[in-house]
């Protein structure tokens, strides 16, 4: 069997499955549809495990080949092909397995939802669109992809759709991500326009050469052509990645069922940006001004976001808004040059944020979907198989060192003190802050589920038994990675891992300055427990412990005296009310005046009346001329004889 | 001095002072009457010009036939004449340049510069047993037999638009229809009435 | 000696007093059918010269032709006529403006 079968394998047996479960799911009934998307999935996960074999162990060359050419317009080729390399077969891994995991706790998660068939195609068909984008070797496929995993994420965040609110959210990220699409439709427009190809290698190839082509967009600027290419991808990025100031679609998507919120925040939709990021590095490296935009953005969502978290009491918005922060974590990776800690982090945020869900989702179904932490608490005794889960998943997120999320954390933060462009300080400040805040709302969460009073209601408290295994063995089997997964940050960042997929230039490589003290995963755990950032996590979680468990009557009290500062926290920073009030209804206002100015009066008055008007006036004058006299046509034929005459004579 | 130019002269001058008092007399009797003398002139030119057949057709048929249909028709019409001759003379300004400048450019086109007989001799005249009639004819009915033909049905399809416009029906008036004649049956005509016989007292 | 050039300004001046029949007369229609019938007639008298002048016969069919469709011209127009005055109870020029815009 050649590569190129596998390869097709692999994005094809979801398709397959989401056809099959999506089309028939009425014929094969709710077992089938589980039965034959899961399979998928698997399938695609095994090839997944097989190409990352022959890639990264058997080192395989890079594959970089076109399947089928959709259409050819003017020499550019619209084509669909595979780009495999080490960051590809990553992301393969990442996404099927995590895809693999959510499918597998659907089953139980959903088991009484009346749309199981509708949902098992609807995420098989999100994995299959996640596996085009990270497969593709051109900007189309990849748009595709990108455009697939908008579409499938608004279907499910829509899922419950007789839920006004869902409907609300899913309208929200499908509109959010427009506005990013249109930026990234633009940067491809441009690689289009100035490399005259859409294949990443011919592209990537060139970008050298126009690293110094200026553009006058507004006349009398000069832009670098590169930079703007890159600040447009980038656009795009920040939207399906959800940084500030497009991130306010992520909270909401928390309307969709906890698996999809899982695969959305840990695998698909939103690693999408980042991964674009990292598979753009040759061009990213070429402007450091974009590099600076990528970093100050992510440093701002790292901090913001996370503070934000504190506030929240829905258990899955906590998440949310830790996931939004640790997507700035990676961002700022992206920004400080060290995409390959960013992928890293990417994987391991993967694995513990899908953890972190999935748990969450465990206490909603226990509570039945009762997702207000204020009403929950001392849960540990009930579900221990959850709460060890959680905790392990916490802890990698907070960076407790031997925690898959300390390594490539750290990383990250070393990464940041180390580079050297315009706003790695604030980055630097803001990513330690976030430490902080970070272990700050995990416990706060934690502790307000599972420790201290039992505040829910009565009878929920008599029905309260751990999950079942369906959904207990996924936990498990995430959990494992969670702790595991950092000890491969050698082989990963400091041994030439992506060094075939991601360009750095020399003076941007902060990694390589990181690498040159880095003796082995232990020796990167001492090497962070000399730095800031664990003793703040452990302030954090102490923080926390303080606050919400020995003293609980000190946050009401605290957010009653700072009135002011809850209420900005509480409304997410008046994010959604300036979306609301400046673009929503001056999008209306000015859909209104251009209705009023442009169509009422331009087109209907002045254009199409305008015409059949003055058809009118100009037929009421010369409507003048036909008398209906005989003698004055005659009188006029005589006249056009008398002309034609004249002429012949003169002539 | 030859007879043509005297023949010439003399008809051509009648022959446009008739067209001018067709178009300018008040009477359309009159008019009808100088068209009629117009046609006679020109068949007497085109004699001179050889064309006899078509001469004495222009008489027969025109004149004969046309004419007297005009005739009959501005009886028919009675309208009365005095207040159709007005406005005449108002519309004379307009007419008369256009009309001079139409004069003068068809003398340019026509005049002797182009026509005259240095340009196109005069014929010899044919001998006295010439037929033109037969010339006419044998050229008519072989090279232009189609367009004949075509002229006998425009003739046909005149008549039976000129009967069809002005067909008039009459609810009122009376007819017979001979196929309800013929249809009729003895029991639509006679009704045999049973009665008893007087008796005499 | 008579040259062609007579026999053709002959026809021009019927054609042009026809035609100032035609676009001054604002009475009677017809006035008008009369005036087609000596627009004919100038064009008739064009063709016979042609045709003596030149020797060639043709030019007397198409009078023929001409005489035969003028005729038949003449037999609608004042059907019409008269089917016009049936219905307008005039046939003053003036009076027929139905066309006007």
């Amino acid at each position: 069997m050649s590569m190129e079968n596998v390869y097709l394998g692999i994005v094809l047996a979801p398709l397959l499955g989401a056809i099959v479960a999506g089309l028939f799911g009425q014929q094969i009934g709710r077992a089938g549809a589980h039965w034959v998307t899961i399979l998928g999935v698997a399938i695609s996960f095994l090839l997944g495990l097989l190409v990352f074999k022959d890639v990264v162990f058997d080192g395989a060359a890079i594959y970089n080949n076109t399947v089928y050419t959709w259409l050819a317009s003017d020499g550019v080729r619209f084509e669909i092909g595979f780009l495999i390399d080490q960051l590809t077969a990553l992301m393969i891994l990442i996404v099927t397995f995590v895809s693999l995991i959510v499918h597998i706790y659907t089953i139980g998660y959903m088991r009484d939802d009346p749309g199981y068939q509708r949902f098992f195609s609807y995420i098989s068909l999100f994995t299959f669109s996640m596996l085009m984008l990270v497969m593709a070797n051109n900007f189309v496929q990849l748009f595709f992809g990108w455009e697939a995993v908008g579409l499938v994420s608004y279907l499910l965040i829509g899922f419950w759709y007789m839920r006004e609110s869902a409907i609300y959210a899913n309208l929200k990220a499908f509109l959010v991500n427009r506005v990013g699409d249109l930026g990234f439709l633009l940067g491809i427009a441009a690689v289009l326009m100035y490399f005259n190809s859409l294949d990443y290698a011919d592209v990537f190839r060139a970008a050298p050469l126009l690293s110094n082509l200026t553009v006058a967009i507004i006349p009398g600027t000069e832009w670098s052509v590169i930079t703007l290419i890159c600040i447009l991808l980038f656009i795009g990025a920040m939207a399906k990645s959800a940084q500030v100031p497009l991130h306010v679609w992520l909270p909401d998507s928390m309307e969709g069922p906890t698996p999809i919120s899982a695969l959305i925040h840990a695998a698909t939709m939103v690693t999408a940006g980042i991964f674009m990021v990292a598979r753009m590095s040759p061009l990213f490296e070429l402007s450091e001004t974009a590099l600076s935009v990528v970093l100050v953005i992510g440093a701002v969502t790292a901090l913001s976001m996370g503070i934000l978290g504190i506030v929240q009491n829905d258990i899955k918005r906590v998440v949310a808004y830790s996931t939004l922060s640790q997507l700035g974590y990676m961002t700022v990776a992206l920004g400080a040059s060290a995409y390959a800690a960013g992928i890293f982090h990417l994987m391991t945020h993967a694995f513990f944020k899908a953890l972190l869900f999935l748990a969450a989702g465990s206490v909603i179904i226990a509570l039945h979907h009762e997702q207000d932490i204020r009403k929950m608490g001392g849960l540990r005794k009930y579900m221990p198989v959850t709460y060890a889960c959680m905790l392990i998943g916490s802890l990698a997120l907070i960076g407790v060192p031997g925690f898959a999320g300390f390594f490539s954390k750290d990383a990250i933060i070393e990464a940041v003190s180390h580079a050297e462009i315009a706003g790695a300080g604030f980055a630097y400040i803001c990513v330690l802050i976030g430490v902080f805040v970070t272990a700050f709302y995990s416990f706060r969460m934690f502790f307000l589920v599972f420790h201290g009073k039992e505040r829910m209601e009565a009878h929920a408290r008599m029905h309260l038994h751990e999950s079942p295994a369906v959904i207990t063995v996924p936990l498990i089997l995430l959990a494992i990675p969670s702790v595991v997964a950092g000890y491969y940050i050698g082989p990963l960042l400091f041994d030439g891992f992506f060094a075939d997929s991601i360009k750095v230039a020399p003076e941007h490589d902060v990694l390589a300055r990181v690498g040159e003290h880095f003796t082995g995963a232990l020796g990167f755990i001492g090497h962070g427990l000399a730095g800031p950032a664990v003793y703040l996590a452990a302030a954090g979680v102490a923080a926390a412990w303080y606050f919400y468990l020995q003293r609980p009557d000190i946050p009401p009290k605290l957010a009653a005296s700072a009135g002011w500062l809850y209420r900005l926290l509480d409304r997410k920073y008046y994010a959604d009310d300036i979306n609301e009030f400046v673009f929503a209804a001056g999008g209306r206002r000015l859909g209104r005046a251009l209705w009023k100015v442009g169509d009422a009066t331009l087109i209907d008055g002045v254009m199409v009346n305008g015409t059949a008007n003055s058809i009118g006036r100009v037929s009421r004058l010369i409507r003048q001329v036909q008398t209906g006299y005989l003698y004055h046509y005659a009188f006029a034929m005589i006249v056009g004889l008398l002309l034609l005459l004249s002429w012949f004579v003169v002539s | 001095m030859a007879i043509e130019p005297v023949i010439f002269w003399v008809f051509s001058t009648i022959l446009v002072l008739s067209a001018g008092a067709v178009v300018t007399v008040r009477n359309p009797v009159h008019a009808v009457i100088f068209l009629v003398l117009a046609f006679f002139t020109s068949a007497a030119i085109w004699i001179l010009l050889e064309a006899e057949f078509l001469a004495l057709a222009l008489v027969l048929v025109y004149v004969g036939a046309v004419m007297v249909l005009f005739l009959f028709v501005v009886m028919m019409l009675d309208i009365n004449i005095a207040p159709l001759r007005e406005g005449f003379v108002r519309n004379l300004w307009v007419g008369i340049p256009v009309l001079a400048i139409v004069i003068y450019e068809l003398w340019v086109v026509v005049g002797e510069k182009q026509f005259g007989l240095d340009k196109v001799a005069a014929p010899a005249g044919h001998a006295a047993d010439y037929s033109n009639t037969k010339e006419l004819g044998s050229i008519l009915y072989t090279v232009y037999m189609y367009p004949f033909e075509l002229a006998a049905v425009i003739l046909l399809v005149a008549i039976v638009a000129a009967i069809a416009l002005t067909l008039r029906r009459r609810p009122q008036t009376k007819y017979q229809d001979p196929a309800q004649q013929v249809l009729v049956k003895r029991g639509d005509r006679v009704r045999l009435v049973k009665m008893a016989a007087e008796k005499k007292q | 000696m008579i040259s062609l050039s007579h026999f053709l300004v002959l026809g021009a001046i019927l054609f042009s007093i026809a035609m100032a029949g035609i676009f001054l007369n604002r009475k009677n229609v017809i006035i008008l059918l009369m005036a087609i019938e000596l627009l004919l007639l100038a064009v008739n008298m064009n063709f016979v010269a042609f045709s003596h002048y030149h020797g060639d016969t043709a030019g007397q069919v198409f009078v023929f032709f001409i005489l035969t469709v003028a005729a038949a011209e003449a037999a609608i127009g004042l059907a019409i006529l008269i089917v016009l005055f049936r219905n307008r109870r005039t046939i003053n020029v003036d009076h027929l403006d139905s066309l006007k815009g």
